[in-house]
Formats: structure tokens, sequence, C-alpha cells
């Protein structure tokens, strides 16, 4: 067998502190920065000494040194996903401008450090408008695959308010991702806030599912065809029951809806892609073959080690594949989605 | 372990008169009902079936003057702002509406006629959805519980011995909450308190512990019913636009509040406490206990109160009822999911009359099941949850 190659579609390139990002803020807000010391976005979804943040050896916020030795080794590309919240900063202008200057040190630092990486622009998505300019500045740039979204927003991503996104993202050919986490200053389920990082962590799967439905009912593939979007970090052994929930809502409910001109399942096995970690996988394998049978995983699964938080093995999934499923999943269905 | 079903004592039940009740002049007759009724050879015991107050009139002849009045001049004031119009009025059957105009679910002979006859149900469990619970002025949420508990026992539990009520409480006020608890909770015509699943707070919050140690009291199980508005958001991300969303989105809500109820220690403080899950269907069960699981084994330090599982937890302290039916693309999937789900013991059989989703107990299952399976979903899980 000849060697594999292996796409990583999940590398974080967090930013170490605010201090990164002032060589590339205008003066006006380099100086409101600093007088007010702020110290960047208040959102917490990856709490710094959290168990889930950083596996052992690693830093919640690895520099590229780190990337290149412990994420790096045995894979052929990576795609960085960059978690910083600027939709938390409810001040627009500044929150486009923190985007900015991470999108500046994204390829100053990254892009052109380092040739096997791809990063995802970060915008600011509660002001779509200012969200798509930010898309136009990078879209040309070769090193740029993907706008990054975070999973929880104001507004569910298929509302059309957030149309400019997609606009650029589609006339750019750019893959979308929506990671997990985000911070919009409602709660993060439909009945209030809990207690526990746990249940906020354990809860973004049914965030993603609440994207999903939105994306496919309120007609986001409709209006873009050829929108293509990755959702990251949010497991997808839930797929299958969300494909037969939907397509059955849709069947009693469709004379609402007449845009959702396909079943929904159709919709998600052709716009949606989902990487592989966190597994959340049953502990009978048998069971996990299952589920890739039932949504057709194999072209919908993209690798990734979601480095460096802190996850099981994917050694149970990829067990069950087999060279021709590894082959789409390690590399092919990456390449199709960035354009790789 | 539960007693074998003598299925002829519900076969041969004798129907009540129609009065004419069925608006489209197709009365099935005996014998259309009775071949109906052979293709389920099972007894049924139906955990959701929905009552409405027939007039505003009725719901206040069980009120005080004061809370009649304040109903006549003030009335429901719930989380506002959260409309999504439904697909049909009353989110009802068509053939639901009563020829004397009264809304679906809330004439009694019409209920009996078209449900409990018409299927040869052995109980029925009333989930009434009054908005009683999600008022925002507590003393009034208090007071239209109490009145909406007395009418289910005066004019469906005592009329008709196959029905069972639901205790309605006033949720958000823990102890206002308990106090009714402790009213009906001895009251053998009263088989569970009934929450809506979009709560103000998610449901592990210890606010509403008062709420689950009067349940615990009196064994009385918590159902947490499909619906409502709490005041934010019904989604992790905002408002959704449409019904679908709403309608469809509902497992999502399901699933905060079981990540509540068991990362928030509910079940080491109330090791009797029993949930029931109603009209959230049950497939996005088995994905949600994988990640919680794995979210367990990787936070645990966040929440030392949990010692064991999730889904330890989950299998022992929650029933689920199965409408609106999963219906997977293959039919050896949804055999599949019984396997993953794996609480054949825990799953009610529910039909959601007089809603449009309605489960027909002959057509629910897409896949013929076995006997074993058939009858303890269709009526012996009830039974032995419910002490029928």
């Amino acid at each position: 067998m000849s060697e594999e190659t292996r796409i990583d579609c999940d590398i974080h390139n967090e930013v170490p502190g605010l201090e990164a990002l002032y060589p590339y803020l205008p003066a006006h807000w380099l100086d409101y920065c600093r007088e007010s010391a702020f110290n960047g976005p208040d959102a917490n979804d990856y709490p710094a000494g959290a168990p889930t943040t950083a596996r052992e050896g690693s830093q919640p916020k690895p520099d590229l040194t780190e990337i290149r030795s412990h994420a790096l080794d045995g894979v052929d590309m990576g795609i960085l996903n960059c978690a910083y919240r600027v939709q938390s900063v409810r001040n627009e202008d500044l929150a486009a401008s923190l985007a900015t200057a991470v999108n500046h040190w994204q390829v100053e630092h990254w892009l052109e450090q380092e040739p096997r990486l791809r990063a995802s622009i970060v915008v600011p998505s509660h002001n779509p408008q200012l969200a798509a300019e930010e898309i136009d500045r990078w879209g040309g740039h070769p090193g740029f695959v993907q706008v990054v979204l975070p999973a929880r927003a104001e507004a569910p991503y298929g509302n059309r308010r957030y149309d400019p996104i997609f606009a650029a993202a589609v006339r750019h050919d750019l893959a979308v991702g929506i990671q997990y986490g985000g911070a919009p200053g409602h709660p993060p389920t439909a009945a209030g806030w809990p207690s526990y990082f746990i249940e906020e962590y354990a809860g973004m799967a049914h965030v993603f599912q609440s994207q999903v439905i939105s994306l496919v009912c309120d007609g986001a593939f409709e209006r873009f065809p050829s929108l293509r979007i990755a959702l990251i970090e949010g497991g997808f052994t839930w797929l299958p029951s969300l494909m037969w929930r939907i397509d059955k809502e849709w069947k009693g409910l469709r004379h609402n809806t007449p845009w959702v001109r396909r079943r929904p399942s159709e919709y998600m096995r052709t716009h949606l892609r989902f990487t592989i970690q966190p597994l959340d996988a049953p502990p009978d394998s048998a069971h996990l073959a299952q589920i890739l049978d039932q949504c057709g995983g194999e072209d919908l699964l993209l690798y990734a080690s979601d480095y460096p938080h802190r996850r099981g093995g994917p050694e149970q999934l990829l067990d069950l594949l087999s060279d021709a499923q590894r082959s789409k999943i390690f590399s092919a269905n990456a390449r199709e989605l960035y354009r790789l | 372990m539960t007693a074998p079903v003598d299925t002829s004592t519900t076969v041969d039940r004798p129907a009540v008169e129609r009065n004419g009740h069925r608006g489209n002049g197709e009365a099935p007759g005996a014998a259309m009902r009775a071949a109906k009724r052979a293709r389920t050879d099972t007894a049924i015991i139906d955990t959701d079936i929905h009552i409405y107050f027939p007039s505003p009139d009725v719901l206040r002849s069980y009120l005080s003057e004061r809370w009649q009045e304040y109903h006549r001049t003030i009335g429901q004031r719930g989380y506002e702002g959260c409309n999504y119009p439904r697909a049909m009025p009353n989110a009802a059957r068509h053939d639901a509406w009563p020829e004397d105009g009264t809304p679906p679910g809330s004439n009694l002979a019409f209920l009996q006629a078209q449900l409990l006859d018409e299927w040869g149900m052995e109980f029925g469990v009333l989930n009434p959805l009054v908005g009683a619970g999600y008022e925002r002025n507590l003393d009034f949420g208090a007071a239209f519980s109490r009145a909406t508990n007395e009418w289910q026992e005066a004019e469906w539990l005592e009329p008709d011995p196959r029905l069972r009520g639901s205790i309605i409480v006033p949720w958000e006020d823990g102890v206002q909450a308990a106090a009714e608890i402790d009213r009906w909770g001895s009251h053998p015509g009263f088989v569970h308190v009934l929450l809506i699943a979009r709560t103000k707070e998610p449901l592990g919050r210890r606010k509403y512990w008062p709420m689950y140690e009067a349940a615990c009291r009196h064994d009385q199980p918590i159902a947490i019913h499909f619906g409502g508005a709490g005041g934010g958001p019904i989604t992790g991300t905002g408002y959704p636009a449409h019904y679908i969303e709403d309608h469809g989105g509902m497992p999502q809500t399901f699933q905060a509040q079981i990540i509540s109820l068991i990362f928030e220690g509910v079940f080491q403080r109330f090791p009797s406490l029993k949930f029931v899950l109603i009209e959230g269907g049950f497939g996005w069960i088995p994905p949600l206990l994988w990640r919680m699981d794995e979210a367990w084994r990787q936070l645990h330090i966040d929440v030392p109160h949990v010692t064991e599982p999730p889904s330890e937890i989950f299998r022992r302290h929650f029933w689920v009822s199965t409408q609106p039916m999963e219906e997977p693309f293959q039919p050896e999937q949804f055999r599949q999911l019984l396997d993953h789900l794996d609480m054949d013991d825990h799953l009610l059989f529910a039909t959601d009359y007089p809603h449009w989703d309605f489960d027909s107990p002959d057509r629910a299952f897409p896949i013929q099941l076995d006997e074993e399976r058939r009858r303890k979903i269709m009526a012996e899980n009830a039974r032995s949850l419910y002490k029928f």
C-alpha cells in the first residue's frame, strides 16, 4: 500500500494575547485598547486550564514550533482554525479591526512561515456586512481556504442576515467552517444558562444541530447552491437521527417552507462535512459502523486532530474503514471541500 | 415484572355513544373499529393525550373570585415574543374538532369515541397544555395550576376510569410547585407532574429542587413535555425563523435539560426521582449519551458530584415516550436505533392526540417489532412506571 496522504482539518492557532495584534491595529483602536486595559474578547469557551483544552505536553495556545513538532508530524497539510471570538466584542468597528489584525497575524506568523498550513478567515460575523468586507480582503490569498464562524451566534446561520457572509465565501470559492464555541451574549440552551462548563461543552452538539436545521429549513443552500460548510468539533454521531427527524418534519410541514425543495437530509449530505474529533462514539464499535453506514459517513467525514485539545484517539473509527474509505476521510474529502 | 395481559378485556370494551360527533359523516362503525383494533395485538396505553378547557368560562369556574377578575382583566402572561404560527389551528388534526365548536381535546365524549374507544385503549394519560406553568405572575400561576388540577379531577378522571391526570404546577416557583404536588400527590388519578421543555432556567438548577423533593415524597415522576418558551431564544444560537425549526428543534431542548439534570447532580440528591420525556422522540438519545459519557470522562473534575457515567444515570432515571416516532431511511436502522438506545423497558407508546402529528397505534412503528418489544412499549412499560 502506498503511503497515505493525511490532511488535518482542525488545528488551533490561538492569539497568545492582545499585544500580539498591536502591530496590526489602526492607531485609534490601538490607543483605545491600551487606555481601556482591554484584554481581548471575553469568550470562555476553552477555559485555559480545562482538561479538554490542552492534551498532555501541549499548550492551550501552541506556537508554530509546537505545531510543527506535535501536530504536523506525519501530516501533509493542516487547516488552522483560530477561535478568536471577535463576535463577543459589542463595538462592531473594534471587532472588525481585531478580525483584520488576527488575519494579518495569521498570514505573517503562520502562513508565510509554514507551507503545509492553510488558515481560516476570522470575521466580525455579528456585522455581516463588515464580515463580508473582511472576506473580500483575504479571499484572494492562497493561504486562506475557509471562513470560520462560531457555533453560537446571535441568530442561527440560515437567517438571511448572514447572506453577505455566504455570498462572499461563495464569491471566493471558500468553505465556511462552523466551529465549537462562541459568546453571543444569550444563553447556550433554549432553557437558560447552565451552571457548569461541562454542560456547555456537552451541549455544543445540540447547538450544531440547531445550525443544521436552520441552514436547511431557512433555505441557505437554495440561495447559495455552491455553499460548502464544515462542522468543526461538534461530533457527527448525531447526524443520522437529525436527518430522520427533519425529513419527517418536512414531510408534514413542507407546505410551510416551499423553498426547501429537496429532502432535508439531501442538503445535509451535499453541503455539510464533519471533522472527526471529538468522536463521541458508542462503546460498541459495531454501533459506530452502523452510524457511518446510516449517514454515508465515508463521504462526509474529515480527518482532524483538533490539536491541542485533548481527545480520545481516532482508532475506533479508523479501524472500521476500508482503504478506500480511509483515503476519502484522510484527504480526498478535504481536498474537495477546501479545493486543495 | 408485569403480569401477562388479557387483551380480550380491552378489545371488547363497549363503545360509548358518539353523539354524531364525527364531522365528516364517515362513521366507521363497529366493524371498522374492530378491524383497526385487530391490527394491534397488544394492550394499548397512550401516555400523551392533550386536553384543553372548552372555554375561558370553564377555567374561571374553578378560580377564586380574585383570580376570575384577574383572568378577565389581565389574562394570561407568559414569555411573549416567541411566536411561530403553527401549521394548523390549535396544531390539531383536522378531524379532531367537535361539532359543537369547542377546541380539540376539550370534549370528553368526543375524545372517548375518537381515541379511547376507537383503539380500545386500556389507559390514557392526560397532559393538559394550558400555560399555567409559565405564567409570569407566580401567584396566578399557582391558582391556575390548582384550577386545572381540580378540573381534571372533576371533568375527566371521575367520569372515565381509563384516564389519568398530570399534576400541573407553577414550576418557576419551586416552593409553590411543591405545595401543589403535596396537594395531589397521593390522589390515585394523578400519575406524574407535568413540566414543559423550555423553562426559564435549565431544570437541574437548584431553584427547582423543592419540586423534586415533593415528587420523591409522593413517588410521582416528573414529565417534561415538548414545547414552551422560557423567555430566551429557543436554541443555543438565537431565534430560528420557522415553525418547522421550532417543532423540529425540540430534541435540542430536551438534550439541554438532560445535560442539566444529570450534570447538576439532581440524581445524587434525589436517588428515587424519575423523569418522563414526552414528545421529543428518541433517536437523538444514544448520540447524546455517547457525548455526555465522553465529556464526563474528560471533565469530571468540573462536576465531582457526578460519580457514575451519565448514560447509566439516564437509563435508570428516565423514561421516554415514542411520539413522534423516528423514521429511519431503512427499516433495519430502526432496530439498530433501539439497540443503540438499549431502553426497551423505558419506552412508552404515545399518540399525542389530538395534534396533527398523531402517531396511530397500528402504524407508528416503521417496522414489525417482535411481540415482546411491542407489548412492553405499547403498554407494559407504562403499566409498570405508572402502577396501573
